[in-house]
């Protein structure tokens, strides 16, 4: 779409060949991949460990459930760059930073659709576990959190896009994955750079969700009629409109 | 760790009251007002192209799902990005931000009217039909009052959004706002001063929050308020 052969042009393949490679000196597409891919799957799977539990705990007491999404809220109404700035006085310019912001902001969408997946479990079904004998932790594990699976993951694909939207952002903590591409476009004004660093974010972006629905129909193929429409909606306005964490 | 977190409070509630940070051009007054400026022209503007076209699908019925498919993909560009393409396709200013801020806060507005207004019950239009309401007249008589929350919602949520992310329009030279403090702050090593900038911004983005949460409140047709207040109330008072 975008071709250009001369260096004012938007993308300068020479460039770009010889920004591949990993090197300790340059820019990398595939050191960036890597940083980008790791710290959006270990935000995801950090703030996935947190909100399970404490959906579970919540769907058992409502006080919890209110004063859980309350907090996760305000948080997430900080902007980004805020949290950040908080943040780096405690740890530094650091990669711990951007993880523990990156996993603050997934923190709302997870525990909303956790606690919707416990709840949308039918009460009969429970009843039924119960009257065969299944204690609360295995009906938990072997019945309750395998129908909450499709929200579950409605969850985890929104957290994960938005992740890997977020991360560029870091590189003004000098992390940042694809970010650092971006960020070398703005200091100079050089636009192969900022084109490769914004497609590449944006393809991580959509490989890692096609890949989540693939996941999905894997784990769970019951779901396969409902969860589509349902995480679609999700995907848009994880319940009550909220925007990406910016 | 107690004692860290203690020297950052102070340091940050000196740096926010000393004097010299209240006055000039480079003084909290100032940039705040920026901010809020920025953030007003921005989120006047996405309305002023979203609502209209958002209601027009809602009432049409169709074209929801490219709407809804159009805001996915738009949740996948990094706001960063976007700013930063912003500026090197159009040169460094004001202009170039506002166009990018525009281009994130239009979704929002876009998918929430649309999806409002086609989701008014379908009973309701059919009703405001038979009574002889031009299309138009359904509209603006039935279907917006209807949906005033949800669109109000969107409008919210894009007005956070935008507070929010023109805090990034600091790596813009010569935009201003509440942002510099932070970029600045990190890359002098000034942690009061990007603190400082941290609790002026999410101060400003929480306060965007609350008191449009009171107009979208106040907004809201009474008839409506009972539906929408209805789940709470369910609970507590058991009707």
């Amino acid at each position: 779409m975008l071709l250009g052969a001369a260096s004012d042009g938007w993308l300068w393949w020479d460039w770009v060949s010889r920004h591949v490679a990993s090197s300790p000196v340059s820019l990398s597409l595939i050191d960036a991949l890597r940083e980008h891919a790791s710290l959006t799957v270990l935000s995801v799977a950090i703030a996935q460990m947190i909100s399970l539990p404490l959906a579970v705990a919540a769907s058992r007491w409502r006080a919890l459930e209110n004063v859980a999404l309350s907090v996760l809220g305000v948080v997430y109404t900080i902007p980004s760059l805020a949290l950040f700035a908080f943040l780096v006085p405690i740890t530094g310019l650091s990669r711990t930073s951007a993880l523990i912001g990156l996993t603050a902001y997934n923190l709302l969408v997870m525990v909303r659709n956790d606690i919707a997946g416990l709840a949308s479990v039918p009460a009969d079904v429970k009843e039924a576990a119960t009257g065969l004998g299944l204690t609360t932790g295995r009906r938990l594990v072997t019945i309750e959190i395998p129908l909450a699976l499709p929200a579950i993951v409605a969850g985890i694909r929104v957290a994960t896009v938005s992740t890997v939207a977020l991360v560029p952002i870091t590189a003004l903590i000098g992390q940042g994955g694809f970010g650092q591409f971006i960020n070398a476009g703005l200091q100079n004004l050089f636009k192969t750079p900022l084109v490769v660093g914004i497609a590449c974010s944006i393809a991580l972006a959509v490989l890692a969700d096609l890949g989540l629905v693939a996941l999905e129909r894997r784990i769970s193929p019951w779901s396969r009629a409902r969860s589509a429409p349902q995480a679609a909606r999700a995907a848009v306005a994880p319940q009550g409109g909220k925007a990406a964490p910016t | 760790m107690t004692g860290l977190l203690a020297g950052i409070v102070g340091d940050t509630a000196r740096w926010l009251s000393a004097g010299e940070h209240w006055h000039g051009e480079q003084g909290i007054p100032n940039r705040t007002a920026q901010h809020v400026l920025l953030s007003a022209v921005v989120l006047l503007v996405a309305a002023a192209v979203a609502l209209p076209l958002g209601l027009w699908l809602g009432h049409r019925g169709r074209g929801a799902t490219l709407v809804v498919a159009l805001a996915n993909v738009t949740r996948a560009v990094p706001s960063f990005g976007l700013i930063v393409l912003g500026v090197v396709a159009f040169g460094i200013g004001s202009g170039p931000v506002l166009v990018a801020l525009v281009v994130l806060a239009v979704p929002p507005i876009l998918v929430n009217a649309s999806t409002a207004v086609s989701e008014v019950d379908a009973d309701l239009k059919e009703a405001a039909r038979g009574q002889g309401l031009s299309e138009l007249q359904l509209l603006r008589q039935v279907e917006v009052p209807a949906s005033i929350p949800l669109i109000l919602a969107g409008l919210r949520t894009a007005a956070v959004l935008v507070v929010a992310t023109a805090t990034l329009a600091a790596v813009v030279p010569g935009v201003g706002g509440l942002g510099p403090y932070i970029v600045d702050g990190i890359g002098q090593q000034d942690r009061p001063k990007a603190v400082a900038g941290a609790v002026l911004v999410a101060g400003l983005a929480a306060l965007t929050e609350g008191m449009l949460a009171v107009v979208q409140r106040l907004a809201t047709p009474p008839g409506l308020r009972t539906a929408v207040g209805r789940a709470r109330r369910h609970r507590s008072d058991g009707w």
